[in-house]
Order: C-alpha cells, then structure tokens, then sequence
C-alpha cells in the first residue's frame, strides 16, 4: 500500500512538473520589434496590431513588444540586446519590423540559430544574403497606392499634389511612383485633365519619422506643399502628420486635402479631409509564419503579398487595403470604384506565379527614369521583381519621368 | 563637530537616491506594478549573464570618455555643452578612415582613434575659439555646433557615404571587419582596447588634475579667472586646451559607437551620451574619479531597463524618470551641502570640495579679455 502510495505520489509530482513544461510548448512566445511607438497611427502600430492578430487567433502564443528602437529614441539599446531579451523569455520567433533593422537583423540572426527571424520589408532572404533563419515579408501596397494616388488625381484642382516621402530607396520610390502613376491616369481618364500638367512632387524628410535635428520637419514641408499650391498631400511616412495639418488647415477654410498611409485607422486624424488610407495589414501573413514556426513546418522565404480583390479590406485575408475617406466627393468615389475594378480585373488576368506578382496595373510602357532610361517600352509591363535586375518595380532605381523631386 | 560634518555629507549623498527611488517606486504603483519587480527587472537585465554586462560596459566606455572630457573644461569653469558634436565628429573622423584606409585591424585602429581624437579636438577647439576670440558664449556655441554635427553627419549617411541601393537618414554601409574594435569574446562582447583606453584616461585625467602644472591652470582659472590672470596663468590658452582635450577624449567615445556598438555610420551616433555626461560631471562635482562610478550606476539603470520593456512591458521612460530625479534631488542635496558648510564656520578645505563650473561666465569673460 505504502508503495503504491508512494508511486501515484512520484506520478503526480511528475505530472505537475510535466505540465507547465507541456502548456509552456503549446504556445509560441514571438518577439515585435518596432521602430517607432506602438500607438503611432502609422506603420509601427499596424504591425504591433498585427502581433495582437496573432495573438487572438494562434492559441497560446504570446507576444513581446519593444518600441521606438531607433538611436534618438533608445541610444543605449541594441537589436541584439532587445533579441537577447526576447530570446531569454522564450521567444522563438522575432519580427524585426523595419527596413532600418535589415542589417542587424542578419547580423543577431547569426547569433541565435535556432530563432526564426522575419525582417519585415526587406528582401536579403529574397537575394540569399540572409542567414538560413531569417525570412521576410511585404505587403503589395503598390496596389493600394495606385488607388490613393487615384483618390488624389481625382480630387485635386490646382493640379498640384504633394507626396511627404520619409527615406529614399527602392521601396519608397516605387510606393511614390505607383501613387504617381494612379494620379496620373484618375486625372486624365476620369477628371479629363491634361497628365502634363499635373505637377506630383516628392520631398523626402529622410528617415521614416520625424527626428528632431536629424530629419526635415514633416509638418513644415507639409504646410510647405499647400503653401505652395498643392491642395491634396499625400503621406508615404510612418506617422500622420500630412492629415493633421490637412485637418489644421481645413479648419481654417481651405480648400485641402490628405491621403494618410501605413495604418487602417489612418483617416481618423482628421476625417472631413481625408481622401483615403492605403494600408498594410500584417495580421494574416504574420498568423500564417507564426502558425508554422510553432509546428516547426516553417522554412525561412521572402513573400510578397498581394490583396484579396474580392474584399480588399477583409482583415483575415487581405494583405493591403484602401479604405476612401469622408473627404472624397460622391462622383469621385464612384470613379474611384471603377479604377478599383479595373484593378481587379488586371490582377485576375495577371496572377501571380511561384509565389510572385506578374504585373502591377499601370505599370506598362511607355514609361522612363527620370534621366531618360527605358523603363518599359509601349505595350511592356515592367517586371515586379528580378534577381539582379535594378529595372524592375521592386528595385525602382529612381523616381519616372514626370515626377518631381530627388531619386537620390 | 567633524563627525556631525562628515555624517552630514553622507546623509545628503544618500538621502537623495533613496528619495528618487522612493518617489520611482511611487510612480511605478500608480501604474499597477511591484516596484521590487521593476527593480529586479533592472537589476536582472543589467546582470544576468555575462552578454548583459558587456551591455552595461558598452554604454558605460563612451559615457565615461565623454564625463572625462567634460571633467576637463568644467575644472575650466566651461560649460562644454558641445561634447556632442564632439562625440559626432569623432565618430565622423573615426568612419572616414574606416571606410577609406586599407590596412590591417592593428594598425588601423590607432589610426581611426587618432583622427577620432583630431575630430573631436578640432570641434572643441572651435567653441573654444568663438569663446575667447568673438565672445560667443560656449552654451550657445556648442548647442550650435552640436547640430552642424548632425547635419554633416546626415549629410554624409544621405549623400556621398550612402549604401549602394540608395540615400537614407539610417546609416552608412557596414564598415569593413578589420576597421572594427576587435570583442574579448562572443560570450563578453566588450572592447579591451576601449576599456583598456577608459581606464588609462582616467587615471590620466586624475593625476594631470592633481598634480601637473596645466590641472592647476584649469583649477585657477575655473574657480577665479579674473585672480588666475592676475596671477599670470595663460587662461585663454587654458581655457582653449580644456576645450581641445575635452573634444578628443569625447571623439574617442564617438569613435567607439561607430566602430563598435555599430558598424557604421548612424544619425546621432552621440546618441545623448554627451549631455547624460553632463549631469553626471554635475553629480559628482567634476571628480575625475567618481564620475567613471556614477556613469557606470546611470548605464546600469539604462542598459537594464531594455528589461523593464520586454519583460513587465513598461515603458522605458520609467528609467529616464528614475535618473531624471535621481541627478534633480542629488544637485539640489549638492546645492544644500553647499549652502551649509560654506558657513563662516566650515573650513576651507570643505569649501574647496564645492563643483566649480558656476563660475563660467567669468572664466570665459576673463579668457577673452586677456
């Protein structure tokens, strides 16, 4: 008797060890690292609530927040002090959530094997420079900043529209030019304007956010836009300040207008004036790498994910949204509707093949660099992505002819 | 009677730390935490494991040059509120050569610390020089340098030093292997060099003060420039090498956050080390000695506290709060301890032990009027 005792009391101790050690496996703890606050209303916050969609709809999985990792905002901290961290608590999956973390980002990788790592925005795993643990993940918002651009074309009447781009590179370029080149075709097709005379200018403030003393101020170069003459400023920034100071202005009587970016809430700044927010929505591509880096079926890649066309702003199945704001007139916002449809129809006839997009709309020939180079002759639809291949819409070399501002 | 002195003085060291902990602790309950946890947390996360404290030390090597540096010019009795563009124009000079020269790790080391040192000077030597020569205040000099600094620094990150795939505020392409401070070893990422460097400037800082004839030229002419003169110090020369000597010790702070916490060139490389500087040479009252152990105290707090985020999720402003009372509630116990034992009563010794800077404006005053 005193041994059986003795034996359930030696099973259900080791039961009671057993158990946290199995609830612990259940659940997948996975670290979000952010470049700017988690509530910025921009990109940090879509990607920390794309770590709360996880959370929701990946049983048991925990998340881990650091915010504002950048060097005016946390000098004294590096990505691998904030992965070391994360990994210490259990973390077995990290998303560096920003092109500025690329780098590093391989740099720690190597440092921790056994941690899956997903630099969101970058391409290394695309190009084989990554590490074997580390992938990456986007969004094909150009999609969205096609229709935005569209939003402006329709909605501007001095012919002027402005676009607060943060950094140069590849990805700001494109995202500048499809937005671009959907103002162009809404002014011409849809408002009949001369595409000549739209004046898109680009002005870069040089880092994602505004950094006091390091970048230009986004709300003065905004309010330089419509001081200017532009009435529709269209933000490519992580943060909203193109629609507070639409929203400022607005309120004092003018006749302007902001296409916010980045977050699904984006309009929210200011409403009335808000044309519409082109958006990424992380939850699904995040849930589905989260799911199999918990069943450890999860082999690093590079994804480039398009919208669910039959509803763009279906948030467990579209990668990228658009959603028009109030500050869209009742004629345009049909237009808008029609160039959305249209869209539609180019993406059903141009699926993508082995994972990648075929062809974005309206990115076809005739088109140029702003220095003259041959981007697609009449009737040639410019590569989305090529290995080793600047003159592709991933690799945007410069901005097109007809934009203004710099390319580098 | 020097008992109840010296009992005084210990009261009013510690009774501020106490009082800024307690006042943290308060604001930690306000937001529904254990302020035991938080500390744990910091402690924790500063001390873990060795890869933890190679954390601290990385924050604490560039915070001490720059205390170093700062100790200079306040026993000048200057504001050096510049030894940030100092720092900024260290690790320009630092990054250059990296990028430029093609030698081995052994000599090309020294060969970015030298020019990391004739950056920061040449930055210095300019507030120094708007200073004596055109009268400009070295607070408003500095301030203004420190942001040409970070202009230049954009400037290159953005234009002729960008990454091949286009301009960014981020950073310059990752510098070559052999152009980086070599690490002791993977398990204690640190910088023995750096740290051999820290050390050697401290003690060197120390004795230069205590017992050359250029440390009492910085002490005549920080405490009374005006008699210093009179006295026949060079205090325009004094005041200019404070400025020099502060500059190419902080560039070598600069020069260790390019070439080793990063690997490149990275807007506001100075990160804020510089000014955290400042109020810990406040704290310690220019004490060339101590300023090495209170900086060391504020990277534990900061280096700890990336715990405090990843772990109980509060804010790491909450480390800023601590400190920020911290150096409030210790000036104002310096200040009070001041107020007591400068009393006909006290002895000058005591007296001699009070921080110096106050008496900046007549130590530049009498610079440029020599």
């Amino acid at each position: 008797m005193r041994k059986l005792f003795l034996a359930v009391l030696i099973v259900a101790v080791g039961l009671l060890m057993a158990l946290p050690a199995v609830a612990q496996d259940d659940g997948l703890t996975f670290g979000m690292i952010l470049v700017g606050p988690q509530s910025d209303r921009g990109w940090s916050q879509a990607h920390y609530e794309g770590g709360q969609y996880v959370e929701a709809n990946l049983p048991g999985s925990q998340m881990l927040v650091f915010e504002s990792l950048n060097s005016a905002d946390a000098p004294e901290t590096t990505l691998l002090q904030v992965v070391t961290e994360m990994v210490d608590q259990g973390a077995t999956l990290i998303i560096t959530s920003s092109d500025a973390f690329e780098e590093d980002t391989d740099v720690v990788a190597e440092a921790f094997p056994d941690v899956t790592f997903i630099n969101a925005s970058g391409d290394n795993a695309f190009t084989g420079e990554a590490p074997a643990n580390v992938g990456n993940t986007m969004g094909q918002v150009e999609w969205a900043k096609l229709i935005a651009g569209c939003a402006a074309g329709l909605t501007t009447e001095t012919g002027s529209i402005g676009y607060l781009g943060p950094l140069i590179n590849g990805e700001t370029r494109r995202l500048a030019a499809s937005a671009y080149l959907g103002a162009r075709y809404c002014y011409e097709n849809y408002k009949g304007g001369d595409p000549a005379a739209l004046t898109f200018t680009v002005t870069w403030i040089g880092f994602w956010f505004n950094i006091p003393g390091v970048t230009l101020d986004p709300t003065a170069e905004v309010n330089t836009f419509f001081d200017n003459g532009a009435d529709v400023v269209m933000s490519g920034i992580d943060t909203p300040e193109v629609m507070t100071v639409a929203g400022q202005r607005a309120e004092r009587g003018e006749s302007v207008y902001g296409v916010a970016y980045d977050y699904a809430a984006g309009c929210d700044v200011a409403p009335g004036v808000c044309l519409g927010v082109p958006y990424f929505n992380w939850g699904p591509a995040y849930l589905d790498i989260a799911t199999r880096v918990n069943e450890g079926t999860y082999t690093p890649e590079w994804t480039w994910n398009g919208p669910d066309w039959s509803d763009m702003n279906n948030p467990d199945t579209s990668s990228v949204g658009f959603i028009a704001g109030d500050g869209l007139s009742e004629e345009n916002a049909a237009s808008l509707d029609e160039f959305i449809a249209m869209l539609a129809t180019f993406a059903e006839e141009h699926p993508d093949a082995d994972g990648l997009p075929t062809a974005f709309g309206l990115w076809e020939g005739p088109l140029a660099l702003q220095d003259g180079t041959v981007l697609a002759a009449e009737g040639e639809f410019v590569k989305p992505i090529e290995a080793d291949n600047p003159l592709t819409i991933w690799y945007l070399p410069q901005l097109l002819e007809g934009m203004v501002g710099a390319s580098e | 009677m020097t008992a109840n002195r010296t009992t005084l003085r210990v009261a009013l060291l510690v009774a501020p730390i106490l009082l800024s902990l307690l006042i943290t602790a308060v604001l930690v309950l306000a937001v529904g935490k254990d302020p035991i946890e938080v500390m744990t947390a910091i402690l924790e996360g500063a001390f873990r494991n060795s890869n933890a404290i190679a954390g601290v030390v990385n924050f604490w090597i560039p915070l001490t040059f720059a205390c170093l540096g700062l100790v200079i010019t306040f026993t000048a009795g200057l504001w050096n509120i510049g030894v940030e563009g100092q720092m900024m124009m260290g690790a320009v000079f630092a990054s250059w050569a990296a990028r430029t020269i093609v030698l081995p790790t052994p000599l090309l080391i020294p060969i970015e610390i030298v020019l990391a040192m004739a950056g920061g000077a040449f930055w210095g030597v300019l507030v120094g020089v708007l200073r004596v020569r055109l009268g400009v205040n070295e607070i408003f000099g500095g301030v203004a340098l420190n942001a040409l600094a970070s202009v230049i620094v954009i400037y290159l990150i953005s234009g002729p030093w960008q990454p091949p795939e286009g301009g960014s505020a981020q950073s310059t392409p990752p510098f070559p292997a052999e152009s980086l401070l070599p690490e002791m070893s993977p398990e204690f990422p640190v910088s023995l060099l750096a740290l051999v460097l820290a050390l050697v400037i401290i003690l060197t800082v120390y004795f230069a003060l205590r017992g050359t004839r250029w440390g009492l030229n910085l002490k005549a002419t920080g405490k009374n420039p005006r008699s210093a003169l009179l006295l026949g110090v060079p205090t325009t020369q004094t005041a200019l090498s404070a400025f020099i000597v502060c500059g190419a010790i902080a560039g070598i702070g600069g020069a260790y956050r390019v070439l080793f916490t990063f690997d490149s060139l990275r807007p506001l490389p100075s990160g804020g080390i510089g000014f955290l500087g400042l109020l810990v040479v406040l704290m310690v009252a220019n004490h060339p000695l101590i300023a090495p152990i209170v900086g060391f105290v504020f990277a534990t707090i900061l280096a700890g506290s990336t715990r405090l985020r990843v772990v109980l999720q509060l804010d790491q402003s909450l480390a800023e709060v601590l400190q920020g009372f911290v150096v409030l509630l210790v000036l104002m116990a310096n200040g009070l301890r001041g107020r007591i034992l400068s009393s006909p009563r006290s002895s000058p010794e005591v007296v001699q032990e009070q921080p110096a800077p106050t008496t900046v404006t007549s130590a530049a005053e009498a610079a440029s009027h020599e």
